[in-house]
């Protein structure tokens, strides 16, 4: 068996790694070997590395989110409430660094600003979809990269999607659910009930019961707690059959007996934050911080993000086996893809160059007709000006002609009155021709 | 935090989590209810439960002359039959006319933790009249490894957890001279710096006296650095100063010197391992005989993390810069068939 085992490994590197998990036997040691510091020392690099977290507050405008906020992490976040007049939905994000003990914790609370607000409302989850994307996309260029640097990349992935459901006590609107589904294969959405004070206990029963229904018979995937880990198995189990969490959020603090709780003050009595019989913000802060925060971290990457990178990288044209199913290279896909786009780029070319040769074409014809045109012109005006010089050379002959025949008038006048003049007698005569003349 | 109208659950569960927090809470005259603490630190213990359910890999590689000890050393350092000898029927066996790799694996666990232990082993390295190339073979498993990881990880349906089979760490086996470096060892050591970690280790160190094994030592660092070699712990990659003072430390004391050995001796009433000689017991763990227990602690117990991310992103990291810039890319076949040669591009 030893030999059939070692035959298989020997000389191939590649086939290695493919039998690695079929291979291993199990060995009992026969004193302390010291790994059992593994994990400890897999703690300590995190801690010296730091850890980031990112939370997506949906909801309308008002709910309480930046409240919430302020009031789970036990610090003021934000400026001022924003007001209801966005044109669309924008995301607006802030990044934080928190310290307890020795966890040095990035935190990123991206609030949605002017959800709900329009009139329209149809396009006000696709906001918040691109973010969700971009962010995707930022850490697969990252990934992609030839020179990368994934360890001190600063992860800008929402891990957990806190949904806010106004406390209306009867059921979800239509824009929650819509914006739920659109949500829940991209990001862990944990939905919660804001401002819960203001419905009654028993409503609040009914008010989840609804929720819950109308959240399965949509098919909306809200994240479940996780259950395969025993420490922790039951507690999450408890927390799931919980959820939508009821919550109070609030930063100012009250006198309670001898000690000042986190607190909303009315006059009919006082809505203790972290009182469990009062909200569910305890049993927030627990899941979402104290117990599963490195689970909503790993599903994030190992799930969400793994669907869009494969949705993505599929949408590009690669592949991970070709019809013969060869295992394809990146590589070859890509280069495969951009000879089709340098093909696309050459025929784009080729089709501006005709067009070009085209519109040279059509502009000479052009120039041409013009051409012809003025040499037509000047013909005409070259014949009107030889026939207009034709015509006076007429007249002027004509003239001429005039002048001439009345000098040979005037001289043959001039001389008959001389002839008259010498034959004195004969003028009658002469004035006889000359009146025949 | 406590509070008076909590359900008993809820208490015992708060215990569970506050508990290493509950030092901070208490002030003199009594326990002072906290509101500030939020609990971002329980993000530890979240991340020590998963490092337990997950378990660890850790692959070795040993290279070294036949003879020197590297099986019993494996052995030694993992308290349990892991080597490749141990585990084959044949006692004796024949020196290979090539170099081959052969690896074997184990499952071992202590105290909860599950680490998947690969032994990998060179027989044949530097037994031949000419040794030339003989580093060749190992390169390419090395980097055989970190191409098998490079290709599930460009794959579009990764797996959740890709298998690391790449190699952590190389132990390399100087054998006890008592002079300064052959040829062959810093031919070797100077090319597998630059794609693995190397520990290089005097093996039988108990043929050198304390004063052979300075000398020998210091003949080695000089060499090592005369060549350029970077050995593990890198000089480049300390990370702070609190790094780079324990590092200065454990480069002041390599190559350590070992002795291995599985078999354990009855010393002063207790019973050790060691190796039984007729002048005297050799201990293996006693620091003042031999420097294994240093490279126990290394290996195993404070920088087993450090190598392993060093490998993952460091070395594999340059090879997939190189791998990508490649212009004539062989992309082969687990069954090592070439495919078409590719054009250059860069992704």
């Amino acid at each position: 068996m030893n030999n059939d085992i070692l035959s298989i490994y020997a000389h191939c590197g590649l086939r290695l790694s493919r039998l690695w998990i079929e291979s291993a036997r199990a060995v009992p040691l026969a004193g302390h070997v010291g790994f059992d510091s593994m994990p400890d020392q897999l703690v300590n690099k995190s801690v010296n590395h730091g850890f980031c977290f990112n939370i997506l507050c949906v909801g309308e405008t008002g709910l309480g989110k930046s409240t919430l906020m302020d009031t789970l992490f036990n610090t003021k976040f934000e400026g001022e409430p924003t007001q209801h007049n966005q044109p669309g939905v924008t995301l607006k994000s802030n990044t934080y660094e928190l310290q307890e003990s020795n966890v040095r914790l990035k935190l990123t609370v991206v609030n949605t600003v002017g959800f709900g607000d329009q009139i329209n409302k149809e396009d006000s989850y696709k906001s918040i979809v691109e973010f969700i994307d971009a962010q995707f996309e930022a850490y697969l260029q990252e990934e992609l990269k030839i020179k990368r640097t994934l360890h001190s990349y600063h992860d800008t992935r929402i891990h957990a999607c806190l949904y806010f459901i106004a406390p209306t006590g009867h059921s979800l609107k239509s824009l929650d659910l819509v914006t739920m589904k659109k949500l829940d294969s991209k990001v862990n959405i944990i939905p919660i009930i804001a401002k819960s004070d203001a419905i009654s206990k028993s409503e609040l029963a009914k008010f989840k019961i609804k929720i819950t229904s109308e959240l399965v018979s949509n098919g909306v995937q809200i994240y479940q707690f996780p259950t395969d880990d025993e420490s922790v198995a039951e507690i999450n189990s408890t927390m799931n059959s919980h959820l939508p969490f009821a919550v109070v959020g609030s930063t100012e603090e009250v006198k309670i007996g001898n000690k000042m709780v986190k607190a909303r003050q009315y006059p009919w009595g006082t809505v203790q934050v972290e009182n469990e019989n009062h909200c569910d913000f305890v049993k927030l802060r627990e899941m979402l911080i104290r117990v599963n925060m490195e689970d909503l971290r790993e599903q994030t990457h190992t799930r969400h993000y793994e669907l869009y990178r494969r949705c993505k990288l599929e949408e590009m044209g690669f592949k991970d086996t070709d019809p013969d199913s060869k295992p394809f290279s990146l590589q070859e896909t890509y280069e495969a893809k951009r000879n089709e786009f340098m093909g696309e780029l050459q025929k784009k070319e080729e089709e501006m160059r005709q067009m070009f040769v085209q519109r040279v074409k059509e502009k000479e014809a052009e120039l041409k007709e013009a051409e012809k045109e003025l040499h037509e012109k000047f013909d005409r005006l070259k014949k009107l000006h030889q026939d207009e010089k034709k015509k006076l050379e007429e007249k002027k002959k004509s003239l001429d002609d005039e002048l001439n025949m009345f000098k040979q008038k005037k001289t043959a006048a001039e001389l008959l009155q001389n002839q008259a003049q010498q034959a004195g007698g004969s003028t009658t005569l002469k004035r006889d021709k000359e009146r025949k003349k | 935090v406590s509070n008076s109208s909590s359900s008993t659950s809820h208490v015992d569960v708060f215990q569970y989590y506050t508990l290493p927090c509950i030092s901070l809470l208490y002030k003199a005259g009594g326990p002072v209810v906290d509101f500030s603490y939020v609990g971002i630190d329980a993000i530890l213990e979240q991340m020590r439960r998963k490092a337990m359910k997950q378990g660890f890999e850790l692959n070795i590689m040993v290279v070294g002359q036949s003879g020197l000890g590297k099986s019993t050393l494996m052995n030694t350092l993992f308290k349990s039959k892991v080597s490749r000898k141990s585990v084959l029927a044949t006692a004796q066996e024949k020196i290979p006319k090539t170099i081959e790799i052969k690896s074997i694996s184990h499952d071992i666990e202590e105290k909860g933790v599950r680490m998947k232990l690969t032994v990998i082993d060179t027989p044949g390295f530097g037994d031949q009249i000419n040794n030339e190339n003989c580093w060749q073979p190992i390169m390419k498993f090395i980097n055989d490894q970190y191409e098998a990881y490079l290709q599930e990880e460009i794959n579009i349906n990764r797996k959740k957890r890709i298998p690391d089979s790449r190699v952590h760490c190389c132990i390399y086996f100087i054998p006890p001279t008592g002079h300064c470096l052959r040829p062959l060892d810093v031919e070797f050591m100077r090319r597998l710096s630059k794609v693995v970690n190397i520990v290089p280790v005097i093996a039988k160190a108990d043929t050198l006296t304390l004063e052979e094994r300075d000398f020998f030592k210091k003949k080695i660092r000089e060499e090592l650095r005369a060549n350029g070699i970077d050995v593990y712990p890198q000089k480049e990659f300390d990370e702070d100063a609190e790094d780079r003072m324990i590092n200065e430390k454990i480069r002041e004391m390599i190559p350590f010197a070992v002795v291995g050995s599985d078999q354990e001796y009855q010393v002063n009433g207790r019973r050790l391992l060691g190796r039984k000689t007729k002048w005297g017991t050799i201990e293996v763990e006693n620091i003042a005989h031999c420097e294994f227990a240093y490279l126990r602690d290394l290996l195993i117990r404070t920088h087993m993390q450090n190598i392993k991310d060093i490998t993952s992103s460091i070395h594999y990291e340059m090879y997939r810069v190189r791998r990508l810039n490649e212009n004539n890319t062989v992309v082969t076949h687990a069954n090592g068939i070439p495919e078409h040669h590719l054009a250059a591009h860069e992704m």
